[in-house]
């Protein structure tokens, strides 16, 4: 490979940022008439945008008290977020009951931690752990009526507690659905190949809404009298089943990827079908895919707003109905930028690991 | 070396009897039989699409046929799955672009089928494999990824791959086609070894002076066709049909 001259001056800023930085700024930024034009533009855009945003937001804002007359300084009135937390936070959840879901979600990331870190050992039986007995023990611990727990309705739930249950519920169950929609799409056998494809097709092909309009419904009209499934059960069913066609066509992207030569090579060796995929294709085309799957899951986090049309509140939902107390009308955009804010961290957390889960599994150059 | 062909009792390696496969309207191979005893080396040459390739590619069905039967160490292959596995297993196969898998180190390239397969302890499968990465000569590499090795220790890596399943025949495709020149001998010193240990092996390669060094018999096909079968010193030195002759006088300047 031959390096251009003048090929690291242009591409990598950083570097030469380090070495001078009047010549970086040079180079990057005021490289000709247009290149300085535009560069002094977008400083004005800035300098006009940021500091009011501060002033605003952070040295005119109030942050104590717990009603509106405590808002005087003419910037953001946090007390606003203040006094709704608990209800942005866990919905109509009892006070008292709280700690119940603080604890399922500490178990939670005392599980997905060293799931995440690589380098651990037993991550498959810890894996297993998450997926098939944590959702029970958190189904029981947040809706009770064993061990003395008061029972707390699933109606109850809401806020950033229940976006969180639907988004995690929908990212766990739909990599795996996906993965095998994506397998018989590809399979030989003409028969699951064409169940797969009108499955992805028909899931693709309506939007979310839709499917959790059904679900919330159409759905009770087909079921027999007094057998009436929970109304967050049948948003989770939806969300996955709707996800998962989407995710198959990602990790079909990442299969179509792996030179035949790999399937060659492990058929040559004796492996089974499923051995195969396993143990040598899926581990290839799933870590080809990391972005694709984030995005998707990115998504999926912030579809389940949408829960909000059957009647689930979740932390935007919350929000909003926060907005219609009278004693606190007018205070929607601090709403917005908190709800914003909280699904922008969460989006921007997945997207980092994504990023550094790609370079621990780089092995090198493809050859 | 060897030049006299085994007897031709007992039961063969492998066993071809009127093989022809079409793609479509064309026929890649036309009524090809071919009997390999244990213990020969054969290679098999000829231009590029005669055919070759797709004739060992059969032996372990990497690729389908219409017609003709193929035995391979006393099993009849068939559409059957398992019976597939089952011959699979006791056949290795080195391609001409390694198809190491890149997500597994080079240790683990080796053990992957010895554990999964063969059920071996993951202990044992390490014992095997270093065992063999020691005679490919590249021990030192077992930590590293495929991606990090040149062609010539990626192929070798991929011969012992092949190895530590403990195969009954090996299969070369064009094992150093893909190579750069002087990465070619280290592999094929390291098939050279393979073949004066005896392993049953059906070579497709250009590479003429390996053919005169261990092959008890060098086929040369045209067309889907095996044009002539010989030892090699007859097949170099006095080659019957013209087209044999015409190919030599192209591959060997």
């Amino acid at each position: 490979m031959s390096t251009k001259p003048g090929y690291l001056s242009t591409n990598t800023p950083s570097f030469h940022f380090y070495l001078a930085p009047l010549a970086w700024i040079r180079t990057n930024l005021f490289s000709g008439p247009v290149d300085s034009l535009l560069t002094l533009l977008a400083l004005y855009l800035l300098w006009i945008g940021i500091p009011p945003f501060i002033q605003w937001a952070i040295m005119d804002a109030d942050w104590v008290g717990n009603s509106r007359d405590q808002c005087i300084g003419g910037g953001a009135c946090w007390v606003f977020v203040r006094v709704r937390l608990d209800q942005f936070l866990y919905g109509a959840y009892p006070t008292d009951q709280q700690w119940r879901v603080n604890l399922g979600l500490l178990l939670f990331v005392l599980l997905l931690v060293p799931i995440m870190l690589r380098q651990v050992p037993y991550k498959g039986v810890l894996a297993a752990f998450l997926i098939v007995v944590y959702p029970v023990i958190a189904y029981a611990l947040f809706y009770g009526g064993w061990l003395g727990l008061p029972v707390v309705e699933t109606h109850q739930w809401g806020g950033l507690m229940l976006t969180l249950i639907l988004a995690v519920v929908g990212i766990v169950l739909s990599l795996p659905f996906g993965t095998l929609l994506a397998l018989g799409r590809r399979s030989d056998l003409p028969v699951i190949r064409a169940a797969c494809v009108t499955y992805i097709e028909l899931w693709r092909g309506v939007p979310l809404i839709t499917v959790l309009f059904m679900a919330s419904v159409m759905l009770p009209l087909f079921f027999p009298e007094g057998f009436n499934p929970d109304k967050l059960l049948r948003a989770m069913i939806g969300i996955v089943l709707f996800q998962s066609a989407y995710m198959a066509e990602v990790v079909r992207g990442g299969l179509q990827a792996i030179p035949k030569g790999q399937y060659e090579a492990a058929k040559a060796l004796g492996l089974g079908y499923w051995q195969t995929m396993g143990l040598v294709i899926l581990p290839q085309a799933l870590k080809l895919v990391i972005p694709g799957i984030v995005n998707t899951f990115i998504a999926l986090f912030k579809d389940t707003t949408l829960v909000l049309i059957i009647g689930l509140f979740d932390l935007l939902g919350k929000v909003q109905q926060a907005f219609n107390d009278p004693e606190w009308l007018g205070y929607s955009t601090e709403g917005y930028l908190f709800a914003g804010f909280i699904f922008w961290a969460f989006c921007f957390s997945m997207s980092r690991y994504s990023q550094a889960l790609e370079r621990s599994l780089h092995t090198g150059h493809k050859h | 070396m060897t030049n006299e062909d085994p007897a031709p009792t007992g039961t063969p390696m492998v066993d071809i009897r009127g093989l022809n496969k079409w793609y479509g309207e064309f026929q890649v191979l036309k009524d090809i039989d071919l009997r390999v005893e244990k213990g020969q080396r054969i290679v098999i040459c000829g231009p590029s699409g005669s055919g070759k390739s797709t004739l060992i590619r059969c032996i372990n069905r990497l690729e389908t046929y219409q017609q003709g039967r193929i035995v391979v160490d006393g099993i009849e292959l068939s559409e059957n799955l398992r019976n597939l596995e089952q011959v699979r297993r006791e056949v290795g196969m080195v391609f001409q672009h390694f198809n190491l898998f890149s997500h597994l180190t080079v240790l683990e390239n080796c053990t992957l089928a010895p554990i999964w397969v063969r059920r071996q302890s993951r202990a044992q499968a390490e014992r095997t494999a270093l065992d063999y990465l020691e005679r490919v000569r590249i021990p030192e590499q077992a930590d590293k990824y495929p991606g990090q090795l040149s062609g010539g220790q990626q192929q070798r890596v991929a011969i012992a791959r092949s190895l530590c399943m403990n195969p009954r025949i090996l299969l070369f495709d064009e094992p150093t086609s893909a190579l750069d020149p002087e990465m070619i001998k280290e592999v094929l010193d390291v098939m050279i070894e393979l073949a004066e240990e005896g392993m049953t092996m059906l070579c497709v390669t250009h590479e003429m002076g390996f053919a005169r060094t261990v092959a008890d018999r060098v086929i040369f096909m045209d067309a889907g066709c095996i044009v002539e079968s010989a030892e090699p010193d007859t097949f170099f030195s006095n080659p019957r049909h013209a087209r044999t002759r015409e190919f030599l006088g192209q591959i060997l300047g």
